[in-house]
């Protein structure tokens, strides 16, 4: 079951690079990235590539993939025609390093902007209760494998650098609405996304969730449901007034 | 200019990203999906725009087109107004146009019509990983997009003309004599149309939110939570429901228009 | 000489899995300056690939557990090989350290009063595993990685500066420990990314550094467990300890060839998941050994019984310890009744129904899905033994992590050993992160502390040395490829050193891996230093050498069969062995092993057993300390 494939792999680094050809074996069940390893063992020793647990949970093996983002090692070849070309770079969104490295800082410097979980101070270690039904919206999104595939795809930093000072992005989204979601979290997290987050500039159009490896439902279960919490504070008279009164009635 | 744009975008030039010149390097055919939603889209823009002024053939005993219901100008035809003729006789123009605003609205702002539409037209992206032809970008966050965020007002006016569209598919259980009891496929038509219109609103986001989504604890609520995972449901299947749903409309306007006209026989059923 | 990056902290933790992780909170929490340097990416360590759960007596599923009897599985599950003092701690703090990840923003799945669920798993009497899913590493390392974005966010409050007092050196590898004297005074390495070499000057080093699995042919470990905590603290006059002792998992992955050894979480066997031979046999229950005989179903019906009331009935054998059923795996393949790609058929979808799967083990769904083409729900898996971790470890004080024979520096993970004896339980390595990184975090504070200002340094000399030692690989023309070393030693530790052993093939491993020097002495790698991956292999080849070499040694002089060293030619677990650890050495430039008696567990502690399980481990004047023991 021993075929020879064709790849296209982007080799250079910040200053210059360009598309090579390689053919180079594949074997019955292979992956991308054991083709990459293939090819990093025989024919390019210094190919920059990374990957750690070669199974879907570390998020490391962020590439593209014919043009689309995604884990090269929960690619499988078998997806490919025999005679396809099989082009793989590195990810579009973020400064390169090496072949198929990123400099993924950037997102490292949105989890820092995030303010951290914020428990009841009342309650010491052991007491916290919380039900299952209350916790499991939150546990979706830590799912969250940290590939930065969504990121990547996200056109409202693809395609505008300039954008990413003010816009944290489908992952630190998810972040946000695991945290106004958490049953015991104390921080209101509705206006920040907006205001400080740039939950507005998301367009809705749901790139993230089409290439979450962990299946997030990052649009409509995170995005739109911020969304919609952002109007409850911000933009409905109505519920901005209810919530006066009844804090009012509170006293 | 244009052009200028397109090889402008930020995806190519970059500093320090990595140097490749292709606007995008997919092998699928990414553009059928969008190329097929603005065909949907702009057929039923002209089909509608053409319907909304023709001001005519919206009525015919005991079906009134749900373009035109509720008809609240004097000019309406006899037995097409539900809710009386408020708007008296100074609106001269189609009545259609009095009540369009808030469909129109509800879809524009709906958010599963919103990435439809800024893929399609607005190519916003036109598809993931393929770069838009726009120099800069600001989202929603400022006008005219920010009204984006009225759209639970849509949707509680949605669910007013879901009603009303409701009560038309009951009075379809008269016979074109008006006498009730009866049931012609026309009556069937007007049925389909408002239970695709619900299934649209109750699996619109801002209905999941609103019964239960904007909830800390679900625990605290279990009728609203129990709500909830039922809208969740049906929420997955929301896009499917609007393209079902705005086809259906077109489909009974044209079936009214095409009773009215004479074009088909409305067969009766009993 | 090239230019040097040069930093210098309180505290240098190398590591940043759970054990680094948490020890790097403790010294923070202390006020100290303290780095985190890991290979990988911040969030990437192994313990994201941790599935199962985190072992911890709090009680909330059966209220009858308490660390008493968790300190007691977990001796069992290691033959009473374990420093007692470890396990005891372990299983006091482990609680505590569970509890402290939800007020850092853990989500763990929950009972219906709201508390932390348990599951049931192998060698555990009663549902410890604290889980989310099967995704609890991941849970345990965003958790941990969130605590120090938010220590981060009240220094950036504080000082102005968010990494002020905590920063994190992502991609960066410690090629050695430098010295000043006996004493710990620095790190030193390179960056991955720039190919840049770095000096980390510290008065106090903590190693995290994980496990040594990419030794193996077939392992669940990534590319990170090459060993290199274990071999820099050797290289620095550190003493390993346990290095026989290495666990195959019994259910890793065996189809398709890329994926072999990717592990098969234990929780599909707690969850009920059966195993069966090519015969469609539940060949378990032929290997139940005599020292358990008690405590396991002897009928499927039984077995079947017991995931709905345990309390009357006893487990099935597929919850036996690790080593137990890796073993039985293997001699059922070797009798020719395996799979059609060499392992055993593995069954959940027989006893679950796929939407229970789905929920319960998403992540295994998943994984058989896009990796095999299989749907457990409806299938059966192939599964065959893995090399999983490794017990033996860098030799420690039991309280502080201090590293015996090198002042200053530190040990706490895969990285330390002792704690888990001749073999881990299930969901004891989570919990081992948290409670002993915490301790040899504040081992490391309390020893900069008692310093007060006496700090060691760091010579030229030395950082000429360990410079020119981290780029020959790229300094040497015309040698051999580091890819076609690393497979030939794999190749080598998997069939002479792998999961059962005889003296012969020890013997004939330890002369192969003494042909391995020469070869890694003329290494050549192509291309710059820039994230050369050929280079980080060459300097990481070392390390796994190192390793091989001492769990070879070790495995020769061991002539016993306990936990993770199975000796075909002394079959038997012999009580005058268990008295023993082996304990290795790195001296002008060798490997040696010798003998260090096991401490003895404190009379209170031998009080938690009964007499009679004592006996079957333990020589009779042993046994004469027990209460009962005196006129028996
Ligand atoms: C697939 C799998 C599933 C598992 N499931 C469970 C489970 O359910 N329950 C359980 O209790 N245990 C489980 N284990 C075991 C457990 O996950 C590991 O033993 C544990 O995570 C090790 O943690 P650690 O902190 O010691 O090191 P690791 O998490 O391995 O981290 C090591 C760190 O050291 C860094 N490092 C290594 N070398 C260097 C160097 N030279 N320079 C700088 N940095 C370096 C690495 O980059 C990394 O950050 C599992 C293991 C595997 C492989
Ligand atoms: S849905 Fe929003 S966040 Fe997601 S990719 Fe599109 S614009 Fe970005
Ligand atoms: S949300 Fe999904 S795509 Fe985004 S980083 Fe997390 S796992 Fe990756
Ligand atoms: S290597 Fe971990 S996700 Fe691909
Ligand atoms: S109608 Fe589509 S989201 Fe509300």
């Amino acid at each position: 079951m021993t075929r020879t494939a064709k790849f296209r792999v982007w080799r250079g680094d910040a200053s210059d690079g360009a598309l090579k050809d390689y053919n180079i074996e594949v074997n019955e069940g292979e992956v991308v990235l054991d083709v990459i390893h293939r090819l990093q063992a025989t024919q390019t020793p210094d190919l920059a590539v990374r990957w750690n647990c070669k199974a879907g949970k570390c998020g490391s093996c962020s590439a593209e993939i014919n043009g689309r983002p995604r884990l090269m090692c929960m690619t499988r070849m078998n997806t490919f025609t025999d005679e396809e070309t099989i082009t793989v770079t590195p990810l579009r969104a973020f400064p390169v390093i090496r072949d198929l490295v990123t400099n993924v800082s950037f997102n490292y410097k949105k989890a820092l902007e995030i303010p951290a979980f914020a428990g009841p101070a009342h309650l010491k270690p052991g007491e916290y209760r919380m039900e299952q039904i209350d916790v499991e919206r939150s546990q979706e999104f830590r799912k969250c494998i940290e590939c930065f595939l969504c990121q990547d795809t996200c056109h409202v930093i693809r395609d505008h650098e300039e954008n990413k000072e003010a816009f944290a992005g489908p992952r630190f989204f998810i972040r946000l609405a695991e945290l106004d979601m958490h049953p015991l979290d104390t921080l209101d997290r509705k206006r920040a996304a907006q205001e400080d987050h740039g939950l507005g500039m998301c367009n809705i159009t749901k790139c993230c969730t089409e290439v979450c490896p962990e299946h997030i439902k990052i649009t409509d279960n995170a995005i739109i449901p911020m969304k919609e919490r952002v109007v409850d504070v911000k933009y409905d008279p109505v519920r901005w007034l209810g919530s006066k009164i009844r804090r009012r009635e509170g006293l | 200019m244009r052009a200028m744009g397109i090889l402008m975008s930020g995806t190519m030039t970059t500093p320090g990203r990595a140097k490749i010149a292709a606007r995008h390097l997919r092998t699928d055919k990414w553009w059928v999906q969008p190329l097929i939603t603005v065909a949907v889209l702009v057929s039923f823009i002209i089909y509608s725009t053409w319907r909304a002024f023709e001001n005519a053939h919206y009525f015919v005993e005991p079906y009134v087109s749900p373009f035109y219901s509720p008809c609240l100008a004097t000019s309406c035809v006899e037995g097409s107004s539900d809710l009386g003729q408020p708007f008296g006789s100074w609106w001269t123009f189609s009545p259609s146009l009095i009540i369009l605003l808030f469909p129109l609205g509800f879809r524009m702002t709906c958010y599963y019509y919103r990435k439809a539409y800024y893929r399609a037209f607005w190519q916003s992206p036109p598809a993931c990983a393929v770069a838009e032809p726009h120099k800069t970008y600001t989202g929603e966050t400022r006008q005219p997009l920010i009204l984006q965020n009225a759209h639970r007002w849509f949707f509680y006016a949605g669910l007013i003309f879901n009603v009303i569209l409701t009560y038309d598919a009951i009075l379809a259980f008269k016979n074109s004599e008006g006498e009730w009891g009866h049931m012609q496929v026309g009556t069937l038509v007007l049925l389909a149309n408002a239970t695709f219109l619900w299934l649209y609103s109750l699996s619109c986001h801002t209905c999941r939110h609103t019964v239960g989504g904007r909830l800390k604890h679900f625990s605290k609520h279990p009728v609203r939570y129990k709500l909830w995972t039922k809208i969740s449901e049906l929420n997955h299947h929301h896009p499917k429901f609007a393209w079902i749903s705005l086809i259906g409309v077109a489909l009974a306007d044209f079936y009214v228009r095409s009773v009215s006209t004479g074009f088909i026989t409305d067969l009766q059923i009993f | 000489m090239t230019e040097i990056e040069r930093h210098s902290f309180d505290v240098v933790v190398i590591g940043a899995g759970g054990a680094g992780l948490r020890a790097a909170v403790e010294a923070r929490a202390a006020g100290l300056r303290t780095a985190i340097i890991c290979k990988s990416l911040f969030g990437k360590a192994h313990t994201v690939m941790a599935e199962g759960g985190i072992a911890a007596a709090m009680g909330n599923v059966n209220s009858k557990d308490n660390w008493q009897v968790h300190f007691r599985d977990t001796m069992r599950g290691g033959k009473f090989l374990n420093n007692f003092r470890m396990a005891e701690l372990h299983a006091k703090e482990a609680p505590d350290r569970v509890w402290e990840l939800e007020t850092w923003g853990a989500l763990f799945d929950r009972t219906k009063e709201g508390k932390i669920s348990q599951r049931n798993f192998g060698g555990h009497e009663y549902p410890r595993l604290a889980h989310v899913g099967d995704r609890t590493g991941l849970e345990l390392i965003r958790t941990m990685q969130q605590a120090i974005v938010s220590l981060q966010q009240k220094d950036a409050v504080e000082f102005g500066d968010a990494e002020a007092r905590i920063k994190v050196f992502a991609e960066t590898t410690i090629t050695e420990i430098i010295k000043d004297g006996d004493r710990a005074a620095g790190a030193f390495g390179y960056i991955r990314e720039t190919g840049n070499l770095i000096l980390f000057e510290a008065p106090a080093i903590v190693i995290a550094a994980g496990g040594i699995g990419k030794s193996f042919k077939v392992t669940s470990n990534s590319w990170e467990g090459t060993g290199d905590g274990h071999a820099l603290a050797l290289k620095a006059g550190g003493k390993l300890v346990d290095m026989e002792f290495v666990q195959f998992h019994p259910t890793g992955m065996v189809w398709p060839p890329s994926v072999r050894g990717i592990l098969v979480t234990e929780s599909v066997r707690g969850d009920g998941g059966v195993l069966r031979n090519s015969e469609g046999r539940r060949f378990m229950f032929d290997y139940i050994p005599e020292v358990f005989k008690e405590k396991y179903a002897q009928s499927e019906e039984e077995g079947d019984r017991w995931y709905a009331d345990p309390d009357n009935n006893r487990r099935p054998p597929e919850l036996l310890p690790r080593d137990e059923v890796a073993r039985a795996i293997n001699s059922e393949v070797k009798a020719g009744r395996g799979s059609p790609h060499g392992g055993v058929f593995l069954d959940v979808s027989t006893r679950l129904a796929p939407d229970v799967i789905k929920k319960k083990l998403p992540s295994m769904w998943h994984q058989f899905k896009e990796l095999a083409d299989v749907d457990i729900t409806t299938q059966a898996m192939e599964v065959g033994p893995t090399c999983h971790y490794v017990m033996g470890g860098i030799l420690v004080d039991p309280d502080t992590g201090a590293a015996s024979g090198v002042p200053g520096l530190f040990a706490a993970g895969e990285s330390a050993g002792g704690m888990h004896g001749s073999n881990r339980l299930g969901g004891n390595s989570l919990s081992d992160l948290l409670v002993f990184g915490r301790r040899a975090g504040a081992g490391a504070v309390a020893y900069f502390q008692s310093l007060s200002g006496n700090t060691p340094k760091v010579s030229d000399a030395s950082i000429t040395k360990a410079s020119d030692h981290a780029l020959a690989p790229l300094r040497n023309p015309g040698g051999e490829n580091p890819y076609t070393i690393q497979a030939d030693l794999q190749q080598v530790t998997n069939d002479l050193v792998g999961i059962i052993r005889t003296k012969s093939e020890l013997e004939e491993s330890l002369s192969k891996l003494k042909g391995f020097r020469a070869r890694l002495a003329n290494i050549t790698c192509p291309g710059g230093s820039a994230f050369n991956s050929g280079w980080h292999l060459a300097l990481d080849l070392e390390n796994m050498l190192l390793v091989s070499d001492c769990i070879a040694h070790a495995a020769l002089i061991r002539e016993e069969s306990r936990g993770g060293h199975t000796r075909e030619d002394f079959p038997k677990m012999s009580a005058e062995w268990r008295k023993f650890n082996l304990v290795s050495h790195f001296t002008n430039g060798e490997v040696a092993v010798e003998k260090l008696a096991l401490p003895e567990m404190r009379d209170e502690l031998l009080n938690l057993f009964d007499i009679e399980e004592l006996g079957k481990y333990m020589t009779p004047e042993e046994l004469t300390r027990h209460s009962k023991g005196a006129n028996a």
